[in-house]
Parts: C-alpha cells; sequence; structure tokens
C-alpha cells in the first residue's frame, strides 16, 4: 500500500472507484455505423493505478471522454462509487494528450484555476497552491505563461491543476506523448513517485508497454476495432517503482506477456492501415531485444 | 545583475543602428533623390509634381497652420467614434454567433448578405439616412470596421480547442466561467486581428467618405487641396492621412499586446 500524504494538504485520501458494465459506443455517420467500444466491463480500483492499453484507433480516447463525461455510452454504465456517471464532474479529472493548460493564464492562475471556479477560499488557495507547486517543481515558474515552459514543465503544471481539486478520480490520456525519450523517463518516474505518495485512484491511457508495465498495478488491454477487453493482468512488481526494474527478469516476463496479447491486435491494426502500424514495429523491436537479453 | 543590464541595452542598440535600419535610411534618401530627378527632368505627365522642398514648405505652413490640426483632430473623432462603435456591438455579437448555434442561424445568413458590399458603397444610403452629415461618416466608418471585427470574433470562438472547454469544466468550471475566462481570453488573438485589419478598412472609408460628403477633417482638406490647385499640399494631406493610418494601426497592435502578455516570449 501507499503511505498517504500526512498533512492532508495535497489530498484527503478521499478516493473513488469506477465501474464500467458492458459500455459500448456506435457513431452513427450518415448511413454508417461504427462500434467503437463493444460491452466493456472492467472496474478501476480504489486507490489503485489501473492503466488502458490497446494499439491506435481501438477507442481508448473515447473510453476516456466517457467516464470523463464529455459523451455518453450508447449502451451500457459508467459508475462512480455506485453512482452512474452524468455529465462532467470534478470528482474526475483529466490531464489530456496535447496540453490543455490555459495559454493565456500563468501557470499560477492555471494550478489554481479548479478552486477558484469551486469558490475555495483564498487563504487555502495559496496553501494548496504552494505546496503542490513546490511539490511538481514549479514554484520558482509560477509566473510564467505555458508557452514559456517546457514539454516537461507543461506537464507537470498539468499534473499540479489536476491534483491541487483533490479529485476522487484522475484520469491521463497518454499524457507523456510527444516528449523526447529522456523527458518521458524522468516525468514516468515522477509520476509514479507522486502516485506512490498520495495512492490516488488513477486511470492512465498509453499504448507504451515499458511505460504501461513501469506504472501500473493493473493493465486493461483492448482489442482493435470494436474496443474489447481483451485482458486484465495484474502487475506484481513491488513498489515504490524505480528504473532499474526495467531490466529485472520478472519485468520482461510481464512485458512477453503483455507483447503476445497486443501483437494480435496491433497485427489488425496493422493491416487496417493505422498508425498503429508504427506501435506494432516498434513491438516487434522491442521482442527481439527481450528475447536476446534473455538467452 | 549589472552585466545583464550592459547587454541588454548592447542588444537595444544593436536594434536601432544596425546595418539594416542604415539601408532603410538610405532607401527613403534614394526615394527623395528619385522623386527630385523626376520633377527636374520633367518626365511627360509628372511634370506637375512639385519639388520635395515645395512639400516640406506646404508641411511646414500646415504645421503652423490651425485648421490643419484641426483637420486631424475631426478625422480621428470621426475614426474612433466608428469603430469603438463597431467594437462595442460587434464584439458581443460575434461572441454570440460564436457561442449559440440557434443564434448565429438565425442572424448569419443576414451578416453574410450584406458583408460583402464594400463600406464605401454604402455612402449614398448612409447620407440619405442620417440627419446629419458626421452621423452618416460616423456610420460609415463604423460598417468599415463592423463586419470584419464580427468575422473575426465567429472565427475566434471556434478556434478555442474543444479541450480547453472540457478540462475547465472538468476542473469544475460553470459557464459563466467557461465564458470570460475561456472563450472570451481564447478569442482575443483573432479579436485583436479583426481590429487591426478593421483599423485599415475605416481609413480608407473615412476618407472616401470626407472627400464625398464631409466637412473638414484630412479627406476634406487633401479633396480642397485640390479644388485649390495646391499640389504640394495635396502631398501633405496624403502623407497625413498615411501617417495617421499608421499611428492608429500602432495603437492597435500595442493594445493587442497589452492585452495578451502571454503571447510575448520570455
Amino acid at each position: 500500500m501507499s503511505n498517504r500524504n500526512g498533512e492532508g494538504v495535497l489530498s484527503k485520501g478521499d478516493f473513488g472507484e469506477v465501474r464500467l458494465e458492458g459500455v459500448t459506443k456506435v457513431y452513427e455517420k450518415a448511413d454508417q455505423s461504427q462500434r467503437v467500444l463493444d460491452e466493456c466491463t472492467f472496474s478501476v480500483e480504489r486507490g489503485k493505478l489501473t492503466v488502458l492499453m490497446g494499439p491506435s484507433g481501438c477507442g481508448k480516447t473515447v473510453l476516456i471522454n466517457l467516464v470523463a463525461g464529455y459523451e455518453r455510452p450508447t449502451s451500457g454504465r459508467i459508475l462512480i462509487d455506485e453512482s452512474p456517471v452524468d455529465g462532467p464532474g470534478s470528482d474526475r479529472l483529466v490531464v489530456f494528450q496535447e496540453t490543455a493548460l490555459f495559454p493565456w493564464m500563468t501557470v499560477y492562475s492555471n494550478v489554481i484555476f479548479g478552486c477558484q471556479v469551486q469558490g475555495v477560499s483564498r487563504g487555502e488557495t495559496k496553501e494548496r497552491a504552494g505546496h503542490i507547486l513546490k511539490k511538481v517543481g514549479l514554484y520558482e515558474f509560477r509566473d510564467k505563461y505555458p508557452s514559456q515552459l517546457s514539454g516537461g514543465m507543461q506537464r507537470r503544471a498539468e499534473l499540479a491543476r489536476a491534483m491541487i481539486n483533490d479529485p476522487k478520480i484522475m484520469i491521463l490520456d497518454e499524457p507523456f506523448r510527444g516528449l523526447d525519450a529522456m523527458t518521458r523517463q524522468l516525468m514516468q518516474e515522477f509520476y509514479v513517485g507522486l502516485f506512490e505518495e498520495i495512492g490516488r485512484t488513477n486511470l492512465f491511457v498509453t499504448h507504451e508497454i515499458d511505460e504501461a508495465i513501469f506504472l501500473a498495478d493493473r493493465v486493461v488491454i483492448l482489442t482493435f476495432q470494436p474496443g474489447k477487453v481483451k485482458a486484465e493482468i495484474e502487475i506484481d512488481l513491488p513498489r515504490p517503482r524505480e528504473f532499474h526494474m526495467l531490466a529485472s527478469p520478472r519485468f520482461m516476463e510481464i512485458r512477453e506477456q503483455v507483447i503476445d496479447l497486443l501483437y494480435e491486435e496491433a497485427s489488425k491494426a496493422f493491416a487496417a492501415g493505422s498508425k498503429a502500424a508504427y506501435d506494432l514495429m516498434g513491438a516487434i523491436v522491442a521482442r527481439k531485444g527481450a528475447c536476446e537479453k534473455c538467452e | 545583475m549589472e552585466m545583464i543590464q550592459e547587454l541588454r541595452l548592447k542588444r537595444e542598440f544593436k536594434k536601432v543602428f544596425n546595418i539594416r535600419v542604415l539601408r532603410g535610411f538610405l532607401s527613403i534618401v534614394m526615394f527623395v533623390v528619385l522623386w527630385q530627378l523626376v520633377v527636374f527632368i520633367k518626365v511627360p505627365y509628372l511634370e506637375n509634381l512639385p519639388y520635395p522642398k515645395d512639400v516640406a514648405a506646404g508641411a511646414a505652413d500646415a504645421a503652423g497652420s490651425r485648421t490643419y490640426w484641426f483637420g486631424w483632430g475631426i478625422s480621428l473623432i470621426r475614426i474612433f467614434v466608428g469603430f469603438i462603435m463597431a467594437q462595442l456591438i460587434g464584439i458581443p455579437l460575434g461572441l454570440a454567433m460564436g457561442i449559440s448555434r440557434t443564434f448565429k442561424d438565425f442572424t448569419f445568413p443576414v451578416f453574410e448578405m450584406l458583408r460583402p458590399i464594400p463600406p464605401i458603397a454604402w455612402i449614398p444610403l448612409a447620407i440619405l439616412f442620417w440627419p446629419t452629415r458626421e452621423l452618416s461618416i460616423y456610420f460609415l466608418v463604423f460598417i468599415g470596421a463592423f463586419f470584419i471585427i464580427v468575422i473575426n470574433v465567429i472565427q475566434g470562438v471556434s478556434n478555442i480547442s474543444v479541450s480547453l472547454k472540457w478540462a475547465a469544466s472538468s476542473l469544475g468550471a460553470r459557464p459563466k466561467h467557461i465564458f470570460w475566462r475561456i472563450l472570451v481570453p481564447g478569442s482575443l488573438p483573432s479579436i485583436i486581428t479583426g481590429m487591426t485589419v478593421g483599423m485599415g478598412v475605416t481609413w480608407n472609408v473615412l476618407i472616401a467618405a470626407e472627400m464625398i460628403a464631409g466637412q473638414g477633417g484630412l479627406g476634406r482638406m487633401t479633396w480642397e487641396a485640390y479644388t485649390n490647385n495646391n499640389i504640394p499640399f495635396i502631398v501633405v494631406g496624403m502623407v497625413s492621412i498615411g501617417v495617421a493610418g499608421y499611428l492608429c494601426s500602432t495603437l492597435v497592435r500595442w493594445l493587442g499586446e497589452k492585452a495578451m502578455p502571454w503571447k510575448k516570449r520570455f
């Protein structure tokens, strides 16, 4: 288990649980309909980090939008602590693929936005903002605008903006996409550290195998078009996670398993001509590398 | 600290005095020399052109006369009344059309029907319609800026990424927060673009309106110089209009920079 933040500044420790029951999403376009998600059933456990994986085009982002409440499922239910999702709410926070920081606000204004619109008192807002900005290492940069920050800093600012609201559930949609390899690794380490400290319920979407295994308590793999739950894998690597684990035998074992599961889906995506082709090539190369190390 | 300041000074100095500025200065000098030459050798069709020094003398005369500065004042007032009215009405209208599809469906077709009409084509109707000449000029200037600002605001609102709105609502923002803190600042770049373009157009419209219908103002002054066959003063009028237009555009740009500090890097 993760140790909770003692002072309760970062979190009151009131986390939620998400349950998807037979969630199906069909898009009707003119005379054709596309089934994006098909009977998805799984849960995002309380205080755990669940990673959702699948080739590009398997409906990960759609699933996120449903859980966030931006869109509604065609059939099935999404429950948060047993109550059905009905539109967006501040109990769930989404960190988007591309940065969704407000470009016209300084880092500080971005971070306190949630507090302001929810009418949190000035004193408390200031205290929480100061604490959280120090936590993500952006206190010195609080008066900068997002465009003046590096990619990694922008993501950290976004994490801070999300965390200040102390959401019951945090949803992250490929938040480290587009960062260079080194920054990405540092961000993963930073993020997993934050998670282990606070222990919030997290739903994290990625198509990077290493990232998924390194972060997750559990990996949920979706199939390619339509997205169905193909497998759920418990990741039993010990916490706190550290980077040398990426080379541990257990990690390799899990990785092989995940690649096998993903391989078929990625092939389908490849055949369908999506940009998942790139992911597939990546997976094959990684698999070869992994096998050589095993031998 | 001091060293940084010194470096900054040096940089500023280089910005002002460098080879490109020098070339720019030379280009102006060459233009004046060429002008002098054209008049001196009496190039066909251009023999009525005054010498640069005549224009300079005309400018000196003008600078000393009250009517000249009155002309500036009258034109500037007309510009600002019409322009500001266009913003006051156009920006909210554009925001409403950008936000509400229903409202846009009801208003946009008429708007698109009137928009292609060049502002100058409104002159006869404006003169007939408004009780005083002054009001009709305000109206024409208004038309010059109005359609441009509205179309830009609509564009601006629709350009705001949906993920920003989602992010805001996920952080607990209600519609009023989304309007004031996302949609308004998010469309500001387009508003400023619309204002900059609109300012250019309003000067075109104003001068035409003044020449046809106005009393006083820079456009009228230039026209009167023509009827009095005072060619140096025509040129003075033209240059004055150019300078006035430039100053107004600079003002709008400056306002834009002040209003959008996030656009500036470092």
